[in-house]
């Protein structure tokens, strides 16, 4: 029987269920726990924290995770491969470290450390170097929000975190590396596949874009024959089992629950992809076009024909930058006519924004129970005898002075707007800073990942 | 006969900026010939009139049967900048299945189709 190797995915996103990590580190007979925890928005959070405090930027609940599954690392040889460093991997690192020695292993644990995708600190000489990062969508140059960017972050690949593991690192900590690549990484390792082998780096790759969003391909946020699923407190987290000619078999670890079916799989498959011919990675062009999926045995989905092109010379930027200020306020309209209520209220609150004189690039307002999820394709007349509607109304503007007067206008509607409103504690919404995405693309070479391995 | 996508087909949805992706999967592969047919670009940019400002880009994975179509100017400028309960297109995956199709009936019974209740 040729050789297989499992990698689990214990994080879909940071604040992910915290015990699915030793679920599968402890359960779930694994070689490798990829974790993913950074959402673009994610990477500007952490910048602003590191701008207040140069030792944290990263995910601040990993190095007691990784504490706590040291048992299966250093006994079983199970190797993490995360990308909890954010904006300041070294860091991560470091205190992983400092939790392995404060639980008794100091010394034992080797973290390998990938950095090189934060372009922020040379943002201007990339620019002075020609790369003009124009927005991909509108082609506008990058120097028109150039004083309002908080974040930049390349899209790394499998390189980056394969040469950490390559050097004896039980643990590998990442910036923004692509979510599939921390997948892929440990495939390589294993398997020494070569980067120019396109049908095995496409195998790993859509095997990461299977799990990388953890329980959402074993029955989470599974919209087929949703009732049926079993157990679901007790979801099982996913585990790509791998074989050497880029076949895959997707199960969970035994006793857990959810369900992993074809149907299942399929569901993450299609999820926030693009052309199925050509989905864009770091380290591979991918083609859905080919896959085959089969039912191998209860939870055990088995996928084939994988197929891929030469990787981009270019790599993905994500930039992030400050557009503003943004509030939510909510009242909740009781029956009869709950929906009239609400839409008589948006009236006249928005009349009254109006006589302030204050100015919003946008105001919207949702009548949660009559229409709000799916807007202008629901149907006319949903929610007419609904017995309650929440009336949501949100504005966005460069015045942050603006939105905090908003923020004092919602809550006087109890006492002289429409009847019958209740839950009014979230009336009063808090103002938030809006993030704003610039998606760009860089050459590769532009782009120096450097490795290196603490213990 | 009228049938319901919903009856016939099961959904993921997703955003990328202000796109949002949503995966059509059909409940039986017989069906999927049927769905390829009905979901054209013309038939989707319609259901989806006056909810979003761009175009409509369609994908065929007859291997999965399923289709993709990506759904631009969906997410009110993007996950970030978007006041809307759904900003990062989450549910445009049911708002896809509010869709009732048109089958001639005979069509309709070799299929083994569910009527529209």
């Amino acid at each position: 029987m040729s050789r297989t190797v499992r990698v689990g995915c214990g994080a879909g996103m940071w604040g992910d269920d915290l015990e699915a990590p030793r679920q599968l580190a402890e359960r779930g007979r694994i070689d490798y726990l990829m974790l993913d925890y950074l959402a673009e928005v994610t990477m500007s959070i952490l910048q602003k924290q590191r701008s207040r405090d140069p030792s944290a930027g990263y995910a601040r609940d990993f190095p007691s995770t990784v504490a706590g599954i040291l048992g299966p690392i250093l006994e079983h040889g199970v190797k993490v491969v995360a990308d909890a460093g954010g904006v300041n991997p070294r860091g991560c690192a470091e205190a992983t470290l400092a939790a392995a020695a404060k639980a008794g292993k100091g010394g034992q644990l080797r973290v390998g450390v990938v950095t090189g995708d934060d372009l922020l600190p040379r943002l201007d000489d990339l620019l002075a170097a020609g790369h003009a990062l124009a927005h991909m969508e509108t082609g506008a140059p990058l120097s028109s929000v150039r004083d309002k960017v908080v974040a930049a972050n390349a899209y790394i690949g499998a390189d980056g975190p394969l040469a950490a593991l390559e050097r004896g690192a039980h643990v590998v900590v990442t910036g923004r590396c692509a979510d599939a690549s921390l997948t892929l990484a440990p495939l390589r390792h294993a398997f020494g596949w070569a980067g120019d082998d396109w049908a095995r780096m496409a195998a790993g790759m859509i095997a990461g874009h299977v799990i990388e969003c953890g329980a959402q391909c074993t029955g989470g946020n599974c919209l087929h024959d949703w009732r049926t699923i079993p157990d679901m407190a007790n979801i099982g987290y996913p585990i790509a089992e791998v074989s050497d000619d880029g076949s895959v078999v997707f199960t969970k670890p035994d006793g857990t629950g959810g369900r992993v079916s074809v149907q299942s799989v399929t569901e993450q498959l299609v999820y926030e992809i693009g052309d199925p011919r050509a989905y864009m990675t770091p380290d591979v062009v991918c083609d859905f076009t080919g896959l085959h999926l089969e039912q191998a045995s209860r939870d055990h989905v088995r996928m084939t024909g994988a197929r891929g092109t030469p990787r981009p010379e270019m790599l993905k930027v994500s930039v992030a930058y400050q557009a503003g200020w943004k509030a939510h306020g909510t009242l909740t309209y009781a029956w009869p006519d709950a929906a009239d209520k609400a839409r008589m209220a948006d009236r006249v609150l928005r009349e009254r924004l109006d006589r302030l004189g204050l100015r919003f690039d946008e105001v919207v307002s949702e009548f949660v129970g009559a229409g709000a999820a799916h807007g202008a394709v629901t149907p006319a007349g949903a929610g007419a005898d609904a017995p309650e509607v929440m009336y949501r109304v949100g504005v966005r503007s460069a015045n942050k002075a603006a939105v905090e007067r908003f923020t004092r206008e919602v809550a006087p509607l109890v006492l002289n707007g429409p009847p019958s409103v209740t839950g009014y504690q979230q009336a009063r919404g808090k103002v938030e800073e809006v993030i704003a995405f610039w998606p760009a693309l860089i050459r590769r070479d532009a782009v120096d990942v450097k490795v290196e391995v603490l213990q | 006969m009228k049938v319901r996508l919903v009856d016939i087909a099961h959904a993921r949805s997703g955003d990328k900026g202000n796109i949002a992706n949503v995966g059509v999967i059909a409940l039986e592969p017989r069906w999927y010939p049927l769905i390829v047919r009905e979901l054209t670009v013309e038939r989707v940019a319609a259901h989806y009139a006056g909810a979003i400002q761009g175009r409509v880009e369609r994908f065929e994975l007859a291997n999965l049967h399923a289709m993709n179509f990506l759904l631009h100017g969906a997410l009110d400028g993007g996950g970030t900048l978007s006041l809307r309960t759904d900003a990062q297109g989450k549910v445009f995956s049911t708002s896809m299945l509010r869709l009732v199709l048109d089958v001639p009936d005979a069509e309709a019974r070799a299929l083994g189709l569910p009527a529209a209740p």
